[in-house]
């Protein structure tokens, strides 16, 4: 088990390689990537600002929580910060589990935690220049796009 | 007592800096640390119960701080 934050490019097959072990049936893989719009606004890249020894603690608490709850000890987690561009990982989750669903469920528990409480705050950068800090708690009026 | 408030992303901005030592009496709780910043000018970008971290782990509004403590006023989170 090992998670990190990062602010270097995310290498997924490391990851995979990490939580390789024979007596595991199943391997899931989640990546977040950078994605060109959201909220109707067309998204050039993503600054991710990051309270660096808090979310170092606080991933590797939610690794230990699934890796209790799904009984799993391969489970691999990095978090990258700085300047991202589209397409970019932001985050990857690698589980491996002898069975299928307990890997998926594993994995769908960090990143709903990551989301819920790491300590990591995203800027979008806009094609018209303008960037601004995401507020995923901000009720958002989604219009047609432009 | 002296505590350190720590302040990112949005409040950071707002606020126009990343951290500010606070003097206060002991016995202050969180929320007296948060009642101070939201005093500052710009300090309205606070909601009047921010998420906060004492020491790097989440803590409640009325966890009683000791001089030396690292309060962290953490913005809407956006991991991931």
């Amino acid at each position: 088990m090992r998670s990190a934050i990062v602010d270097d490019v995310i290498d997924v097959e490391t990851l995979l390689a990490e939580v390789e072990r024979d007596s595991n049936g199943a391997t899931v893989l989640f990546v977040g990537t950078v994605r060109d719009q959201n909220n109707g606004h067309r998204v050039t890249g993503i600054e991710y600002a990051c309270y660096t020894p808090m979310a170092t603690r606080e991933l590797s608490s939610i690794c230990t929580e699934a890796s209790e709850r799904f009984a799993t000890l391969d489970i691999v987690v990095e978090h990258r910060t700085g300047h991202l561009f589209v397409g970019e990982a932001s985050v990857a989750i690698a589980v491996a589990h002898a069975r299928r669903a307990s890997a998926y469920e594993a994995s769908r528990y960090i990143i709903e935690q990551v989301k819920r409480r790491l300590p990591i705050w995203k800027r979008e950068e806009y094609t018209d220049g303008t960037r601004e800090w995401v507020d995923p708690t901000a009720v958002v009026v989604v219009g047609p796009e432009s | 007592m002296t505590v350190t408030a720590l302040l990112f992303a949005s409040y950071a901005d707002v606020l126009q800096r990343e951290s500010v030592d606070i003097t206060l009496p002991n016995g202050s709780t969180v929320s007296d640390v948060v009642a101070h910043v939201r005093a500052m000018p710009g300090g309205g970008i606070l909601p009047p119960s921010p998420l906060v971290a004492v020491n790097q782990e989440y803590a409640r509004p009325d966890v009683v701080l000791a001089s030396g403590d690292e309060v962290a006023i953490i913005p809407p989170v956006a991991g991931g």
